[in-house]
C-alpha cells in the first residue's frame, strides 16, 4: 500500500505552491516594493524642488517634472527680499541650539545621579519619572502655558505688601519656548540606562586619586558617553527644529516666530506666492537633512535602540 | 542602629553618615534642573490642570468652580438618551461627542493598521539580501526627519485643486476643502511620514531574532510559511506591540498636520480630540480653559484604556512570546 502511494507524485498542496511561487518571485517582488515606496518618499520633495525653481508666474504651467523656465529668484527672495525669513532662521537656531546643549548636559547629570548615587526618595523619583512619560502633553499644555506666560494668578500672588509673580512672563519670547524643554524624562531615562551599563572601574580609580563627583562627571564620565550624548543631541535638535505646537502657543508676533511657525504664517499671508513658501520649506529641511546624512548611524541607532527599550 | 559601645565604631558610623549625607546632597545638585522642571511642568501642572478641569476659566477673570459641569458639557451625556418631548435642550459643547471622538477613532483605526502593515512589509523586504540597503533606508527615513509643518505645507500644495496630484491623475478633486476627502488626505500624510521610522524599528526587531532559531526550524522540516508563522511573528510580538502602541498614542495626539492643512475643517470633518483641546483653550473667541482641561483628562484616560486593551489583545493571543 505504502509503496503504491509513494509511486504516484503527490499533488502539490496550496501552501507548497505558494512557497514555490514565493521563492521564484520574491527578489523582484521585494525590489518592486522598495522602489515603489522610495518613489513615494522622494516624489513630494522632488516636486517641491522643481516648483520652487520655477517663476511664480509659470507656477502651474506644464511641464510638471522639470523646472522650465528655470529661475533661482524664489530662493534669492526668501533670503534677501523677505526680511523676516533670516529672522525666523536665526530664532529657530537659537531655540534648537540652546535646548540641545542644556538638555544634553542636564539629562547626563540627572542620569548619572540615578545610575551611580544613593539618595533618599531615589526609587520614588525614578518611578514618578517613568509614569510622567506616559501622560499626554495635552494635559499639561494649559498650566505650562500659564506658568511660562501670564501666571497662575493674574497680577501675582499678594502676601502683605509683596507681590510674587506666578508666571515667568515669557509670552512672545524665545525663552518661553526654550524653558520647559531644557531637560526631559525620556532623556534622563536614556542616560540612566546607559550609565548603568558603563563599567565602574575607571570612576573608582579616579575616586581613589581624590577626584570628587563633579570632577569624575566632567572629566571621565562625559567623555566616555560621547556617542550616547550625540544621539540625544541629534534627537533633541531635530525635535526642536521641527517643533510646532508649543511655539505656536507661546509666540505671537511674526518677528519672534521660529521657522515652522513663520512658514505657516507666510503661507496664510501670501497664498499666491506658494513657490516662495516651498523654497522656504526646503531651507527648513536642509539643516536636518545635512545632519541626517552626517550622523545617519546615530539616528538609526536611536530609533531602533532606545525606541525599543522605552517600550 | 549604630549606637556601638566603642568610640572608634561610633566615630566611623558618624563619618559614614556624613558621607552619605554629602552624597545625597551631591545627587540632588546633579538632579536640580530636572527636579525644577519636573515639579513645575509635571507635578504642579498635572495638579493644576486637574483643578482647572472643574472650573470655568476664560483667562479674563479667575477660575470659577463649577464642579463636574465642564465634563458634563464635554460628554453631553443627556444627548446619549432620547430626550422627552418639550424638555429643555441641555447646554452642551457637543463637538467632542459628535465629531472629535468618532474622528479620532476613525483616524486611529485606519492609520495604525495601514502604517504598521506597510512598515512591516518594508522591513521584511529590507531584511532580505538586498542591494543598496543603505540608500533605501536613507530614502525611507527622509519623511520622518522633515518637519511636520513642511510636509503639511508641501501636501497642501500637492493636493490643491490645481496641484500635482490632480494634474498627474487627471482628477478634479478639491481634496482638502471637501469633507468627503479632507480627513483621508491627512491620514495619507501621516502614514507617509511615520512608516519610515516604524520600518526601522521592525527591521531592528527582525535582525534581533537569532539565526539559530531559523536553522533549528529548518532542520525540523518547517517550511517558510511555518517558519514565518511560528518563529518570526511570535518573536516579533514585543516589537509589534511597541509599534502599535507608539502609533496609537501618536494618532490620538495628532495636531500639527491638522492645524496646518485644514484647521479642523471643512465642516469639522477633520477635528480631532487633540485639535479640539487646542481650539477650546487658545483659538476660540472666548477661551474655555476649564473645559479644555477636562477634555485633556478624558483624552489621557482614553489613551490609557486603549493601550491596556491592546496589550491584552497582543500579548494574550496565540503562542507564547519571548
Amino acid at each position: 500500500m505504502t509503496i503504491l502511494t509513494q509511486a504516484r507524485p503527490r499533488p502539490l498542496s496550496l501552501s507548497d505552491r505558494l512557497i514555490l511561487w514565493y521563492d521564484r518571485f520574491k527578489t523582484p517582488l521585494f525590489y518592486l516594493i522598495l522602489i515603489l515606496w522610495a518613489i513615494v518618499c522622494l516624489a513630494p520633495l522632488y516636486f517641491t524642488l522643481v516648483f520652487s525653481l520655477k517663476p511664480v508666474a509659470n507656477a502651474y504651467d506644464p511641464p510638471l517634472f522639470w523646472p522650465i523656465p528655470f529661475t533661482l529668484d524664489n530662493f534669492r527672495d526668501v533670503i534677501g527680499a523677505l526680511p523676516l525669513f533670516p529672522r525666523w532662521l536665526l530664532n529657530s537656531l537659537i531655540v534648537s541650539l540652546t535646548v540641545t546643549i542644556l538638555r544634553v548636559l542636564f539629562c547626563a547629570m540627572g542620569g548619572y545621579a540615578f545610575a551611580r548615587m544613593d539618595f533618599p526618595l531615589k526609587g520614588v523619583l525614578f518611578n514618578a519619572m517613568l509614569v510622567s512619560m506616559m501622560i499626554p502633553g495635552q494635559v499639561t499644555l494649559i498650566p505650562a502655558f500659564l506658568v511660562v506666560g501670564p501666571g497662575i494668578i493674574r497680577g501675582g500672588l499678594k502676601i502683605g505688601d509683596i507681590t510674587l509673580p506666578t508666571g515667568f512672563g515669557l509670552i512672545d519670547n524665545l525663552g518661553g519656548v526654550i524653558l520647559p524643554g531644557i531637560v526631559t524624562a525620556f532623556g534622563i531615562f536614556m542616560m540612566t540606562q546607559f550609565y548603568k551599563s558603563l563599567p565602574r572601574e575607571l570612576e573608582e580609580a579616579a575616586m581613589m586619586d581624590g577626584l570628587g563627583r563633579w570632577g569624575i562627571f566632567f572629566r571621565i564620565v562625559l567623555p566616555l558617553s560621547q556617542t550616547q550624548l550625540l544621539t540625544l543631541a541629534l534627537l533633541t535638535f531635530q525635535g526642536e527644529w521641527n517643533a510646532f505646537m508649543w511655539p505656536l502657543v507661546i509666540l505671537r508676533t511674526p518677528e519672534n516666530f521660529t521657522l515652522p511657525l513663520g512658514l505657516n504664517w507666510f503661507r496664510g499671508e501670501y497664498y499666491t506666492l506658494i513657490s516662495k513658501v516651498l523654497a522656504g520649506s526646503l531651507f527648513n529641511t536642509l539643516p536636518i537633512l545635512i545632519l541626517f546624512f552626517l550622523f545617519q548611524r546615530y539616528f538609526v541607532q536611536s530609533i531602533a535602540g532606545t525606541g525599543l527599550k522605552e517600550g | 542602629m549604630s549606637t556601638s559601645s566603642t568610640p572608634l565604631a561610633s566615630a566611623l558610623a558618624l563619618r559614614q553618615k556624613a558621607r552619605r549625607r554629602r552624597e545625597a546632597l551631591t545627587a540632588y545638585t546633579f538632579l536640580l534642573p530636572y527636579l525644577f522642571i519636573f515639579l513645575v511642568f509635571t507635578v504642579f501642572s498635572i495638579g493644576y490642570a486637574f483643578y482647572l478641569s472643574f472650573t470655568r476659566y476664560n483667562l479674563l477673570s479667575p477660575p470659577q468652580w463649577w464642579g463636574l459641569e465642564g465634563y458634563r458639557r464635554v460628554l453631553c451625556i443627556e444627548s446619549w438618551f432620547p430626550r422627552p418631548e418639550n424638555a429643555p435642550k441641555p447646554v452642551c459643547d457637543d463637538l467632542f461627542i459628535r465629531k472629535a471622538l468618532p474622528n479620532t477613532f476613525k483616524y486611529t483605526a485606519i492609520v495604525v493598521p495601514t502604517q504598521t502593515l506597510i512598515s512591516l512589509i518594508l522591513a521584511f523586504a529590507m531584511d532580505q539580501k538586498i542591494r543598496f540597503r543603505r540608500l533605501f533606508r536613507t530614502i525611507f527615513y527622509l519623511p520622518s526627519v522633515t518637519s511636520s509643518v513642511v510636509i503639511s505645507l508641501i501636501f497642501v500644495w500637492l493636493f490643491s485643486p490645481l496641484g500635482v496630484i490632480n494634474q498627474i491623475f487627471h482628477l478634479k478633486i478639491n481634496w482638502l476643502n471637501d469633507p468627503r476627502y479632507a480627513f483621508y488626505t491627512i491620514m495619507m500624510v501621516n502614514i507617509f511620514t511615520t512608516s519610515g521610522t516604524l520600518m526601522l524599528i521592525f527591521l531592528a526587531g527582525l535582525q534581533d531574532i537569532p539565526t539559530a532559531l531559523y536553522e533549528a526550524a529548518a532542520i525540523d522540516g518547517a517550511n517558510k510559511l511555518q517558519i514565518f508563522r511560528y518563529i518570526t511573528i511570535p518573536m516579533l510580538r514585543p516589537v509589534i506591540f511597541f509599534v502599535v502602541t507608539v502609533g496609537v498614542i501618536g494618532c490620538f495626539q495628532v495636531f500639527d498636520q491638522i492645524y496646518v492643512m485644514t484647521a479642523g475643517g471643512p465642516l469639522d470633518s477633520t477635528t480631532t480630540i487633540a485639535y479640539l483641546i487646542y481650539k477650546w483653550a487658545f483659538r476660540d473667541t472666548t477661551v474655555k480653559m476649564g473645559q479644555a482641561s477636562a477634555l485633556a483628562f478624558i483624552l489621557a484616560l482614553i489613551i490609557f484604556v486603549v493601550t491596556m486593551l491592546q496589550r491584552r489583545v497582543i500579548e494574550g493571543s496565540g503562542t507564547v512570546g519571548q
